[in-house]
This record gives C-alpha cells, sequence and structure tokens, in this order.
C-alpha cells in the first residue's frame, strides 16, 4: 500500500498533468491531485462505508443512549443513567446467560477445531472424491440455521429420534437431550460444531495447502515419523489460520442465538439461556429495551477485552511464514 | 456463523430512533377526493377465517366506497412482537387488534387513540366497559371466547365410559382420562398445555387466587396453588402426551384431536371450526372444576392508532369491525369467536347451530368466570416465569411447592 502511494504521489496520471499545465502553481497541483486521491478512496469506500455506518456504527451509539433509558419501544424514554448496567451486573439471570455462553464456548471450540482440523487433513490427501467430500462438508455451512436447527431437534429428539434409537441398539440408553436442562446445551454444541466444521475445514484446508512440500521432505530424510511431522511442522505452520479460527469461533461464540432461539428458545428451565437469547426476550418479549442495550454493550466489551487479549497472546504462539 | 441477531437489533433501534422524524404510515390519495387508504392488522382471522375477515372488509367498503381496507394478518404467536416492534418503529398499522392483558401497557405508552362517539348500546357493557380507562374508550371489543372441554364420544364409547356432563369434577376427568388412553394404539385421554393459561384458571376452580387481593404480591404459592400445579403437571405421561412426544408444539394437540387420537381437550371454542370434518362424534362440555367451576375468557379488541393520519376513518373501520350486524353473522355463521353484541337474538343464533350440539356450554362457561391475573408491563415476563415452573414440575425435576416457590419470590419481585 505504501509503494503504491509513493508511486502515485510521484508520478500522477495523464488527467493530473494536464491540470498541472492549466493551473496556477505547484501548491495548486499538490492539493488537487490529494484531493483527488481522497476522493477516488472515499469512492471506493462508500458502498461498504455507508451501510456500515447506518447498520452498525449509528446503532451502536443509538444503543448505548437507549442504554442510558427505561424504555418498553413504545412510550417515552425514561432517563436512568446508569441504573440499567448495575441492575444487570447484579442480576443472577444475566450472569446465568453469561456462565452458559462460556459453557457453549468451551464445549463447541475444541469440537469444531479438532473436528475441522482431522476433516481438513483428511482432504488434504489424495483420496478419491475429494472435491465432493469438501463440498459435502461445506454444505450445512450454507445452510440456514433454521432447518439446521429443526433437524437436529428431530434427531435428537429423546423418544423418537434417531440418535436414541442408535444408542438403544448398542445397549445405552440415550438422555432427554433438549427436554433434559443437564444436556440442552451439549445438544445445542452438538448441532453448532456439526454445522459449522465445514467452514474451519476450508480456512484449515487452506492453510495447509500453503505448507511447502519440501518441509516434510526434509523431515522425512531426517527420520521424523507422522505424528512428529504433525505437532513440529503442520501445527506450527498452520498456527495463522488457526489464530483466525479461534479469533473468529470466539467472536462468533459469544454472539450465538439462531441455534438456541430455534431448538430450545434458552429453556428447559433457562438452562440453554444465553446472551444474544437473554438481549432478544429483554427487548422483544418482556419491552425492556434500556436493559437489553445495555446488555448489549456488556458483551461488546466482553467480547473487546477477550479479542485484544487473544490479538496480544498471538505473538507467543502464532508463526508467519 | 453470522451476527444477525445483533445486527437486526441495531437496525431495529436505529430506526427506532429515527421514527421520531419520520411520518407513520397512512397516506390520503394525493388527488384530494377524499379517498383514503387505511391499514388493519390482525391476528384473529389467522389460522382458518382469513376469508371471513375478508367478507367484513368488502362488505365496509362497499358502505364506505372512500376507504380502502389494507388488512395484514399475522399468527398469534407472532403478533404482540410484531406490533411491539411495529409501534416503536412508527410503523404500526392504523387500526389494530389487541388484547385486554397489554391494555395497560399502551394506554401508558399513549400509542391508542381515545374513541369518541361510539355507540355505546350495541355493545355488551362489561366488555366494553373492560377497554375503558378513567372514563376513556381506548379501543372496541372484537369479540369475546372461552375455553371448553371437547370430546370425542366414538372413544368414550370404544373405553366405555359415560359422556362428560357439566357437573364432572377432576376426579372424573381422571378417571375417565385413565381409562381412555391406550399408548399401544397412540391414544391420549387428555391434553391441557401446562401453562400459565391453564395454571390460573385451574388455581380458580380449586378455590385459591393468583394475586393478593390488592395486587401487590402474588398469592399463587398456596396449597391449592400446589394442587392446581399437580394436577396440570400429573397428566403428563400418563393420560396426555410429554414434551418430547410432541406436547407444546404447535397445532400438536388440535390435530392428535382431530386424528381421533384424543379423547379430552382443553381448548377455545376458537378452534371448534377446525373440526368440521374430523373427528366423527364430539361435543362440548363446559370444563369441569375441582371445588368450584372456572373458566377461562378472553377477549380481543380494536384500537387506532394514535398517529394515524386517517383516525376517523380507522375509527369508522372499527365500530364497523366490533359492533356491524355483519360482523356478528359472519362470527355466528362461520363459528368464529363470539360477537360483542348486546344484542342476545344474534347470540341466539349461535345455538341454534349443530356440531357441537351442545352449543350452551359456550354460555354456562360465562356464569363462572376465571380473569387472566393482569400486572401491567411485566405481564410477559410474569407469564413466561409461571409456565417455566410449572414445566419443571411436569418434567418431574420439581416439587410442586419448590417451582411455585421460586416462581413467586420472582413474581413478587417484578410487583415491586
Amino acid at each position: 500500500m505504501t509503494a503504491l502511494q509513493n508511486s502515485r504521489a510521484e508520478s500522477p496520471g495523464p488527467t493530473a498533468t494536464t491540470k498541472r499545465n492549466q493551473g496556477p502553481g505547484l501548491r495548486r497541483k499538490a492539493t488537487g491531485t490529494r484531493l483527488k486521491y481522497a476522493l477516488t478512496i472515499a469512492a471506493f469506500l462508500i458502498p461498504s462505508a455507508v451501510p456500515l455506518l447506518f447498520f452498525t456504527i449509528i446503532p451502536m451509539f443509538a444503543a448505548f443512549w437507549i442504554s442510558l433509558n427505561q424504555w418498553n419501544l413504545v412510550g417515552p424514554m425514561k432517563w436512568v443513567g446508569l441504573d440499567n448496567y448495575s441492575k444487570l451486573v447484579s442480576d443472577p439471570d444475566t450472569q446465568g446467560a453469561f456462565l452458559h455462553t462460556i459453557y457453549y464456548i468451551v464445549g463447541y471450540l475444541p469440537l469444531v477445531y479438532v473436528g475441522g482440523l482431522a476433516i481438513a487433513l483428511a482432504l488434504n490427501s489424495r483420496i478419491k472424491g475429494r472435491s465432493l467430500m469438501r463440498g459435502l462438508y461445506f454444505l450445512p455451512v450454507v445452510t440456514s440455521w433454521i432447518v439446521v436447527a429443526l433437524v437436529w431437534r428431530w434427531l435428537l429428539n429423546p423418544s423418537t429420534g434417531i440418535v436414541n434409537w442408535l444408542l438403544g441398539l448398542i445397549g445405552v440408553a440415550g438422555p432427554g437431550w433438549w427436554t433434559d436442562p443437564a444436556w440442552s446445551m451439549p445438544s445445542i454444541i452438538l448441532a453448532s460444531a456439526w454445522k459449522d466444521l465445514g467452514f474451519v475445514m476450508v480456512i484449515l484446508l487452506a492453510g495447509l495447502q500453503a505448507i511447502p512440500e519440501d518441509l516434510y521432505e526434509a523431515a522425512t530424510v531426517d527420520g521424523a515419523g507422522r505424528w512428529r511431522r504433525l505437532f513440529s511442522i503442520t501445527l506450527p505452520m498452520l498456527s495463522p489460520s488457526t489464530f483466525f479460527v479461534v479469533v473468529l469461533s470466539l467472536i462468533n461464540g459469544f454472539q450465538v442465538f439462531d441455534q438456541v432461539y430455534a431448538m430450545t428458545g434458552g429453556g428447559p428451565n433457562n438452562s440453554s439461556q444465553v446472551v444474544v437469547q437473554q438481549i432478544y426476550d429483554l427487548t422483544f418479549r418482556y419491552g425492556k429495551a434500556g436493559e437489553a442495550s445495555a446488555l448489549s454493550w456488556l458483551l461488546f466489551l466482553f467480547i473487546l477485552v477477550i479479542t485484544l487479549i487473544q490479538v496480544r497472546g498471538q505473538k507467543k504462539w502464532v508463526h508467519y511464514a | 456463523m453470522n451476527k444477525k441477531p445483533l445486527a437486526v437489533l441495531g437496525a431495529a433501534l436505529a430506526v427506532a430512533l429515527m421514527s421520531s422524524a419520520c411520518t407513520p404510515a397512512g397516506q390520503t390519495d394525493a388527488s384530494g377526493n377524499g379517498k383514503v387508504t387505511i391499514k388493519y392488522s390482525n391476528f384473529v382471522s389467522n389460522g382458518g377465517h382469513e376469508k371471513d375477515l375478508d367478507a367484513i372488509v368488502q362488505a365496509f367498503q362497499k358502505e364506505n366506497p372512500n376507504i380502502t381496507v389494507q388488512v395484514t394478518t399475522l399468527p398469534y404467536k407472532d403478533y404482540a412482537t410484531a406490533l411491539q416492534t411495529d409501534l416503536a418503529a412508527g410503523t404500526q398499522a392504523d387500526a389494530f387488534d389487541i388484547e385486554y392483558a397489554n391494555l395497560a401497557t399502551y394506554v401508558n405508552s399513549g400509542v391508542l387513540a381515545p374513541l369518541d362517539g361510539v355507540d355505546d348500546t350495541k355493545y355488551r357493557q362489561s366488555l366494553l366497559e373492560s377497554y375503558r380507562v378513567d372514563g376513556t374508550q381506548y379501543a372496541l371489543p372484537s369479540s369475546f371466547s372461552n375455553v371448553v372441554l371437547y370430546y370425542n364420544k366414538d372413544l368414550f364409547d370404544a373405553a366405555g365410559v359415560s359422556y362428560p356432563t357439566a357437573d364432572w369434577t377432576w376426579i372424573d376427568e381422571t378417571a375417565a382420562a385413565k381409562k381412555i388412553t391406550d399408548s399401544s394404539a397412540g391414544v391420549f385421554g387428555d391434553f391441557q398445555n401446562v401453562t400459565f393459561y391453564e395454571f390460573y384458571k385451574a388455581l380458580a376452580q380449586t378455590g385459591g387466587k393468583f394475586l393478593s387481593d390488592d395486587g401487590k404480591s402474588v398469592a399463587f404459592n398456596s396449597p391449592e396453588g400446589i394442587k392446581a400445579a399437580e394436577w396440570l403437571a400429573q397428566k403428563s405421561g400418563t393420560t396426555m402426551p410429554t414434551l418430547a412426544q410432541g406436547a407444546g408444539t404447535p397445532d400438536f394437540d388440535t390435530k392428535l384431536f382431530k386424528d381421533g387420537k384424543l379423547g379430552m381437550l382443553h381448548s377455545g371454542i376458537w378452534v371448534a371450526s377446525s373440526f368440521s370434518d374430523a373427528p366423527k362424534n364430539w361435543d362440548i362440555v363446559v370444563e369441569p372444576g375441582d371445588t368450584q367451576k372456572a373458566s377461562a375468557t378472553f377477549s380481543n379488541a380494536v384500537g387506532v392508532s394514535s398517529n394515524s393520519k386517517n383516525k376517523a376513518a380507522a375509527q369508522r373501520w372499527a365500530e364497523y369491525m366490533t359492533n356491524s350486524d355483519l360482523a356478528a353473522t359472519t362470527r355466528i355463521e362461520s363459528s368464529w369467536e363470539l360477537p360483542p353484541t348486546s344484542d342476545e337474538s344474534v347470540l341466539k343464533d349461535y345455538l341454534a347451530k349443530d356440531k357441537p350440539a351442545n352449543r350452551k356450554a359456550v354460555f354456562d362457561a360465562l356464569e363462572d368466570v376465571a380473569l387472566t391475573p393482569v400486572i401491567g408491563e411485566n405481564q410477559q415476563e410474569m407469564v413466561d416465569i409461571v409456565t417455566t415452573a410449572l414445566g419443571e414440575v411436569e418434567a418431574k425435576r420439581s416439587s410442586a411447592s419448590d417451582a411455585l416457590k421460586a416462581a413467586a419470590d420472582k413474581v413478587n419481585a417484578l410487583l415491586k
């Protein structure tokens, strides 16, 4: 980018040259070029900047304003300052929602990463029909969450679902899945990991294919076995992709909603109530937009801090080739 | 993997903030010939009565050629959320359905226009008055309905049980349900949702109270409350399908009854028209009580948006929808909910129709009414708390007394 900037500044295009010949002086020419350059950048940014401004940045600050008020979405707002925040911090339901969200991430992240890595490794080797397999694993990623959630609800139905039927065949009494508070979160984790497996696979597959073959050849000559190569070459060389997957999964994990809404609605007995579901309920069921906005901001700050920690921590384990 | 929920919420809030600057829906014809189009959003016609509503709209437009009514119909389940979002964004219809339980919230928020000059004599007084706050009429009742016990005669005959009567109690119901239930054939004896709406009624049937007399605390955490909760919960898994078997999913109970696999169904009179073809032989009766009779009564109403540009036209539609003869007869003809009319002769026509034969039960049930407990702004939260607690009792994860105690503490906190 810097090189490009320099070259542009030093050798302006034909239009700028014409302008210089007509323009009153050297100073004017520099400003004109710079302005034109800025306008060019702006023109390219506008298609994404405008929606970002109106649908993300303005609503974010609007939500902050709402979070300082008591508001039922319908009537007038009532200023309450930071009351919504202090109420949320001491509210057991909010604490529960954060704990359930962390439970989700702790279960989901290892499952989706290890599963995605295993499939990526398998599909990186020269096996028959691997393009088809890659497509098949990616299919759930592009499927609507509502569809996936309903299918998993059927699969995991405690009395008529195929999963418990299969477990019954091997003599295991299947759990109550989404009807049981102890199993509702594992049900959601299972469905989520299944759906996102293909996404993680694709990222890791791209990373795997960027690893030079000669590293493996050299290691083999030195007598490194299969596992040795995995841990000493593949995983370190894959760390930028891993970092990307982890950061993205964490950010998305904290915002888990669709599958919870469609599979359990946060139940039974609030056992799968996550933060975004709580925000939804507060706003659209209970008419507490102020509290919901405050909770949105708490979630935003929480994700920001976690992501900053990760970005700092990456120096220790991420190797950029 | 997506961030849609937050983005959607953000967008909704942005729209809400900007809405103060925008003008709401409802446009006058630019040509100035006085023609107006008003929007009406409803849930009452959803699920089988869309054509009946259309008939009322057509007749209204014929009488009022200058007014066009644009109808939006939403399922009951999504209606409140959609209306709230529309109100927040200022995109609400000129006239819209409201439920009695939400009246206080909407009046306090100033979204309902006061309705002056309504012909009071056309309405059942008690219904009209329930939508009046401090002497001002804020909505017009469009219908009322109640909950009765539907029963499948063939299943009763097959099990050798005599049909339910108005004198039945919970004990009779349980005994019949047990005899009818045949799990190998997939036949269940009974169905009653284990939710807030059944609980407050069961509580009244056993002589208990939901709220204290001053309305400042709950009273359901009582021996009667425990009895009512246990009465509902014990059905699940014995004479009634469990949640895992499908209970609680939309239309599950009516489909089971239609398929002839359900002996008794506690449901509102609004589902009666869906049983016109199947099952073959069925009837209704006033719900059994325990120590006393108590039936749930609901009413719906039409309100006019306070920021509508065509309030007069919207009110005219609201009046037509709620008090015209045509609306009343359409409701009777189609076995919809009952019209809120003061004209008893219209209601007599309802009794004269067949299937179900015992239509009198609908009016008998009005004699001992259990009204929905209403606490204002936190209504939905209270409903959810009580329903969640009952779900724990139903799944046998909690005793009725523990669950009700926890629910009582939570609801009391809302009442403060």
